[in-house]
């Protein structure tokens, strides 16, 4: 029982990063209606970028946490002005290829920019964890959990509570009316990728704290999709409820399964749900359901 | 005005509206090509014949893409993984079980049919992005079976089987140079048949389908069963894909057929342009040969310090991945686009208009 709820714990802790990451997702999706292959790119991109300044320049995290934001914001822009702006008026199929194609560019351009092998961040908390009762929470599990926590409160007083963000939910709504309000909608979509950019970076932080950092993170950046089909793709209420479900359900499939399959439960875990999503609820648990006959 | 048609050919009747070779010339051209395409293996070195066989094994592979997603309009990221059921079944199938090859091939294409079949079957409900995440997902659990209890006891495991030899009438296909001519003359055949299929009644409903699928619907065009179809087909391809695959490479292993494979295979499909047979086969060679000299002049850019070497090994995917971009942006019909323009121009040469 102890191990039950253990893994459940641990499950709700990593699915909030999950959440983060899928937010950045939901949100380009949401503005401009872009399905982003390359989230998990994004994702690894960032904590490497992370790790040159923290772990291999030596800047304190503050410091290099900072620099990071900049540049994987400014990253998250160049992308969608080289690659998105000119798919405009393509159907989606091209576009989901685009980002596929950015998706392969960037994993092979990122062994060679930061090196293949894994890294490491410095450590900042001592061993061990927090005890309640038989449970035991590491140090990094719960930095990771309040971390996430905060960023998804900032994001959603962001998108309630100030204009840009009144902005953004307007280009989400409808295009045409966005901009026959005088919004702008070419520079809504370059904020929405930044801000894609650096919600994925700090996820890609709080992953690459709990275990190491390296270019193959990207396969842990592929989680969003689980959580974004499982929470609607248009919800970001889905994502941060479906985060910790798809979390507690791969370390559950990883502590029950793996004994009895050999190993790997825990990666083929989530696209079990995906298949089963799609089968039985394929707008999620929270996304709008598209009134059309296919 | 049209240019589809060289001058003086006229439609005079239906089946000459219909065919595909139109005039003396462009048999000769069709018949030498074939012909010169079973010729090339004494002039070749065995890299280079290694990479023309597996080169015509991924043209049939894509060419399944071609239905589904060239034609049907449904993204597939899963054909590496439906290859894999075809390499793995067929291996399976001659192996413990003790069928000749030439039987072991068209059961294995079956049984991958099937298996594409089931996981087209999403598609009833969802498409567009929905049913990219489907195939995905059959793509990870096709290879997490593979290599894992229960399979892995007939699968091997992450070691892969070995294909034994096919044989016939006393040959033994243990060369590339034998070998050379079963993948050229299953390649050929498969390129008929999906040129043919894309003009029957199947092919017009997956491009109605492509094109809007709500007007589809209307026009009475059963839209599931089709898409069911497109994907049986490619499921088809690719097990025929991996059938002739598993002899190539002698030792099938899960690596061979990872999700970065399905991707390549995609990213062909749109190099080349969706929704022709030409394209699909100018994209496998167009990107298969940008892959071979990112391997001849990799060793050359080694001696740059620092990203020399790293930048070497991953030259391929940066070439790849800037290709895929690069033709999204600025080609979107891809490189059949090309063709046809080169066509038009030869056709009208020397006037302009």
């Amino acid at each position: 029982m102890a191990f039950f709820l253990q893994m459940v714990l641990s499950g709700i802790l990593l699915g909030c990063v999950y959440s983060l990451v899928a937010i950045g997702f939901v949100i380009i999706y949401k503005s401009s209606g872009v399905i982003n292959f390359a989230q998990g790119h994004l994702l690894a991109f960032g904590a490497l970028v992370l790790w040159t300044f923290i772990g291999a320049l030596g800047f304190p995290l503050l410091v290099g946490g900072l620099l990071t934001i900049l540049l994987t914001a400014f990253l998250g822009v160049i992308i969608e002005y080289l690659t998105i702006r000119p798919m405009t008026g393509q159907p989606l199929m091209a576009v989901i290829v685009m980002t596929i194609g950015l998706a392969a560019f960037l994993t092979s351009l990122m062994p060679c920019l930061f090196g293949a092998t894994e890294k490491a961040y410095p450590h900042i908390f001592p061993k061990g964890g927090l005890q309640i009762g038989p449970l035991i929470i590491s140090y990094e599990y719960l930095f990771s959990f309040i971390t996430a926590l905060v960023m998804v409160a900032i994001f959603l007083y962001f998108f309630h509570r100030t204009k840009l963000g009144l902005l953004m939910r307007a280009v989400a709504d409808g295009h045409d009316c966005a901009r026959s309000c005088g919004v702008k909608v070419g520079i809504i979509f370059r904020w929405t990728w930044a801000i894609a950019a650096v919600s994925a970076m700090i996820g890609g932080y709080l992953l690459g704290s709990i275990e190491n950092v390296s270019p193959s993170m990207t396969s842990i950046g592929l989680r969003v999709f689980p959580v974004v089909i499982l929470g609607g793709l248009n919800s970001i209420t889905g994502c941060i409820i479906a985060g910790p479900i798809v979390g507690v359900l791969e370390l559950l499939a990883i502590g029950y399964g793996d004994p009895i399959v050999r190993g790997g439960s825990g990666d083929v875990m989530p696209y079990i749900i995906i298949l089963l999503t799609l089968i039985f609820r394929p707008y999620g648990i929270f996304g709008e359901e598209e009134i059309e006959r296919i | 005005m049209d240019v589809s048609r060289p001058c003086g050919v006229f439609n005079i009747t239906y089946s000459i509206d219909m065919a595909i070779v139109r005039t003396k010339s462009h048999w000769a051209c069709l018949i030498g090509c074939i012909i010169l395409s079973f010729l090339i293996p004494p002039f070749l070195s065995i890299h280079w014949l290694s990479w023309v066989i597996e080169t015509s094994i991924v043209i049939v592979a894509v060419l399944g893409l071609y239905f589904v997603t060239g034609l049907c309009g449904q993204i597939s990221l899963g054909q590496a993984g439906f290859m894999a059921i075809g390499a793995y079944s067929t291996v399976i199938l001659m192996g413990p079980i003790g069928f000749s090859y030439w039987l072991a091939l068209p059961i294995s294409a079956l049984i991958t049919g099937m298996v594409a079949l089931f996981f087209g079957i999403p598609s009833l409900r969802v498409k567009g992005f929905y049913l990219a995440m489907a195939t995905l997902s059959s793509q990870f659990l096709i290879m997490w079976l593979l290599t894992h209890p229960p399979f892995d006891r007939w699968t091997g495991g992450d070691d892969g089987l070995t294909t034994p030899a096919p044989t016939m009438q006393g040959i033994v296909f243990d060369s590339y140079q034998s070998w050379f001519f079963v993948v050229m003359i299953f390649m050929w055949l498969m390129i008929y048949f999906a040129k043919n299929i894309g003009r029957t009644r199947v092919g017009r409903a997956f491009v109605a389908i492509r094109d809007s699928d709500l007007a589809a619907e209307v026009l009475g065009i059963n839209i599931f069963g089709y898409k069911l179809i497109s994907f049986f087909l490619a499921g088809i391809y690719a097990g025929i894909a991996g059938s002739l695959f598993a002899p190539f490479i002698i030792r099938i292993a899960p690596a061979n057929f990872n999700l970065e494979r399905s991707i390549w295979f995609l990213g062909m499909l749109i190099v080349g342009g969706t929704g022709s047979v030409v394209g699909a086969i100018l994209g496998v060679v167009f990107i298969r040969l940008l892959l071979q000299l990112t391997t001849i002049f990799g060793p050359s850019i080694n001696p740059i310090p620092i990203v020399g070497p790293l930048l070497a090994n991953y030259l391929g995917g940066l070439v790849f991945g800037l290709a895929v971009i690069f033709f999204l942006i600025f080609e979107p019909r891809g490189l059949n686009h090309r063709w046809l323009i080169f066509k038009a121009w030869y056709r009208l040469h020397p006037f302009s208009y």
